[in-house]
């Protein structure tokens, strides 16, 4: 192509495709440069609205640790009852089972109905991928917050089955066992998760902070 | 401007009929060849808009609670992400919005905005700047800090002035006998609907403005210039180069000099027991706070400053001469320009301690401000009627 450098000869783009993309003249230049220029920096003013949105930061680190862990005694809990604590603002219920309730857990006929009867899904530390999905069969702790949307579910255990402590979701129905395994078919598609914990002593559960998976966190499950 | 309607534009104008002419109203609205004083309005138009953001996004964060106030700011500051900068733009905001303000009112003044036919358009601002000054007042109050609360107690003392109901009138509006919990969620939700009740003050004013046309400053001189030019994209350029610049003016506030204007008292927890050494209200409350000091008497003092906003009010029916350009004014001029030196005196005089000194400035400006207006005016805008009467018909625009 050979270059032309008459001023009056427009470009040949631009003359081609001329019925597509008008010549800009420089006033549209300049107001398409200032809009643009006048967007961005609408753009950028917004920033810090939406940033104040996020979570407020935590007064101090150690008030961050404390909100994060916290310990239960479960000296008072008789075996075959429970009782829910708030952690980190999430209802958290720790029943004592029984040994008919340990054993319940096993039940093959139970276990057929199961979604995740083996717990392959991680909403648990490693150390509760067992037949009563907790640390110590005696002792379960699960959050009870429905997997499905949220809701806290009751106390009631499956009908027909042999009793082991289960949950019953009362917004859609979603029925979990006593170790908070959901049921095939139900709403909830998931078991409800285990907090990170560890025993500091027989009677005192530590909850927020696991000592054999230490880096689980109620970030690291597949849903809260 | 743009006649020929493209499909989507033309879908919205079938659907909404009033909004094409709505539109070109807007953009054909025919300006005299004004100056730049004349950019304030968009200016106070994008401050308050900054201030509404601004407050929104604070009142989600801060509990108009006693026991709380005080550190949910405290938390705005340091905790809530960003929350600085919104909280600078806010304070920092209210002192460009009543520079602007008090400057826009100026322009008014020296010009003659305010004479017929746009007396619709200096009232409803006036009105506006009432509710701006209440609003600035209430929102003082929330930081629940030292200057907060004995800004607050002795304002509402002065209602105690008021013979007869006083006090009754004060423990009312408190909710209480002293000021407290009550008294501040009241002054919460004051503040916060009065940035609604503004917006729809602002939209009023503009239709008053449209329903005249802007004023212009050229018919009073030697060689008046009749030509209108649209507003888009005149006036529309010319108000966003205005814009550009005070919004930088407005950066340079709240990012280099953040302290400038506050006062350090007002991190201090509000203490019932203990007023504050020097406390001296914001600037832009400060003529008014100098007028209830510089008279001897409490309810004398209320009058006078009461008086002195409301004679602003009869303003377009003390001045009825057919001119409105002080410059082309002699004498109004002079009286003008003694005014301007009167109010910034009495700024200067709010902002420092009651000195005999100052208190004789403050008496000497309010002199100066009545004066002005109930002397000087009538009597120029007479003997102006006389001439132009004698003489041709004075142009009325």
């Amino acid at each position: 192509m050979t270059q032309k450098h008459d001023a009056s000869f427009p470009h040949p783009s631009l003359d081609e495709e001329g019925s597509l993309l008008p010549h800009p003249t420089r006033r549209t230049v300049l107001t398409a440069g200032s809009v643009a220029l006048g967007g961005a920096g609408a753009c950028t003013l917004a920033v810090p609205f939406l940033d104040s949105l996020r979570r407020t930061q935590a007064s101090s680190a150690a008030s961050t640790r404390e909100q994060a862990v916290m310990d239960v005694s479960v000296q008072d809990l008789a075996p075959g009852a429970h009782k829910i604590v708030v952690w980190q603002g999430m209802p958290v219920a720790i029943q004592h089972r029984t040994p008919d309730m340990i054993h319940a857990l096993e039940d093959t006929a139970l276990l057929a109905q199961l979604a995740d009867p083996q717990s392959r899904i991680r909403q648990q530390p490693h150390e509760a991928e067992n037949a009563h999905r907790s640390l110590r069969p005696e002792y379960g702790v699960y959050i009870t917050i429905c997997t499905h949307l949220g809701c806290v579910p009751d106390y009631k255990d499956i009908a027909s089955l042999p009793a082991s402590g289960g949950f019953f979701c009362p917004c859609h129905g979603s029925q979990f066992d006593g170790a908070g395994r959901v049921l095939r078919n139900m709403p909830a598609p998931y078991n409800l998760p285990v907090p990170p914990l560890h025993f500091v002593d027989d009677h005192t559960i530590r909850l927020g902070e696991s000592l054999l998976s230490p880096h689980y966190s109620l970030n690291s499950i597949q849903q809260l | 401007m743009n006649d020929n309607t493209t499909p989507s534009t033309g879908w919205l104008s079938t659907r909404l009929p009033f909004l094409r002419p709505l539109c070109q109203h807007m953009a054909r609205f025919p300006m005299p060849p004004v100056n730049l004083f004349w950019t304030l309005g968009a200016c106070l138009l994008v401050a308050f808009g900054l201030m509404f953001v601004s407050g929104l996004f604070l009142s989600l964060h801060y509990q108009p609670d006693l026991s709380q106030a005080f550190d949910s700011v405290e938390a705005i500051e340091r905790r809530v992400p960003s929350g600085w900068i919104i909280r600078s733009i806010h304070t920092g905001g209210v002192s460009m919005l009543f520079a602007a303000l008090y400057l826009h009112v100026g322009r008014g003044l020296w010009y003659g905005s305010y004479k017929a036919p746009r007396e619709l358009v200096w009232l409803s601002g006036l009105f506006m700047m009432l509710l701006f000054m209440t609003t600035a007042f209430a929102g003082y109050v929330l930081p629940w800090g030292q200057m907060s609360y004995w800004g607050a107690t002795v304002i509402t003392h002065a209602v105690e002035a008021i013979p007869g109901i006083g006090h009754g009138l004060l423990v009312y509006l408190l909710g209480e006998d002293t000021l407290g919990g009550i008294a501040l969620h009241r002054f919460f939700i004051l503040h916060f609907t009065l940035g609604f009740i503004i917006a729809t003050v602002i939209g009023l004013h503009v239709l008053c403005l449209h329903g005249t046309g802007s004023s212009n400053p050229t018919l009073d001189s030697p060689r008046p210039d009749h030509t209108t030019r649209p507003f888009a994209p005149f006036y529309v350029v010319k108000d966003c180069l205005a814009v550009c610049v005070f919004l930088a003016l407005f950066a340079v506030l709240i990012f280099f000099l953040p302290d400038l204007l506050g006062k350090l008292d007002n991190v201090i927890l509000a203490n019932p027991l203990k007023t504050p050494a020097d406390i001296t209200p914001e600037w832009y409350l400060a003529p008014w706070f100098a007028m209830l000091r510089a008279i001897p008497s409490r309810l004398g003092g209320l009058i006078a400053a009461a008086a002195s906003l409301l004679v602003l009010f009869v303003l377009p029916w003390l001045d009825r001469s057919p001119r409105h350009n002080a410059t082309y004014r002699p004498l109004v001029r002079a009286g003008m320009g003694l005014f301007f030196i009167a109010f910034i005196t009495l700024i200067l005089a709010g902002m420092h301690g009651a000195t005999p000194l100052w208190v004789w400035l403050s008496r000497g400006a309010m002199l100066v401000w009545f004066l002005v207006f109930l002397v000087l005016l009538p009597v120029t805008s007479y003997r102006e009627r006389q001439m132009t009467g004698s003489s041709t018909q004075g142009e009325t625009s």
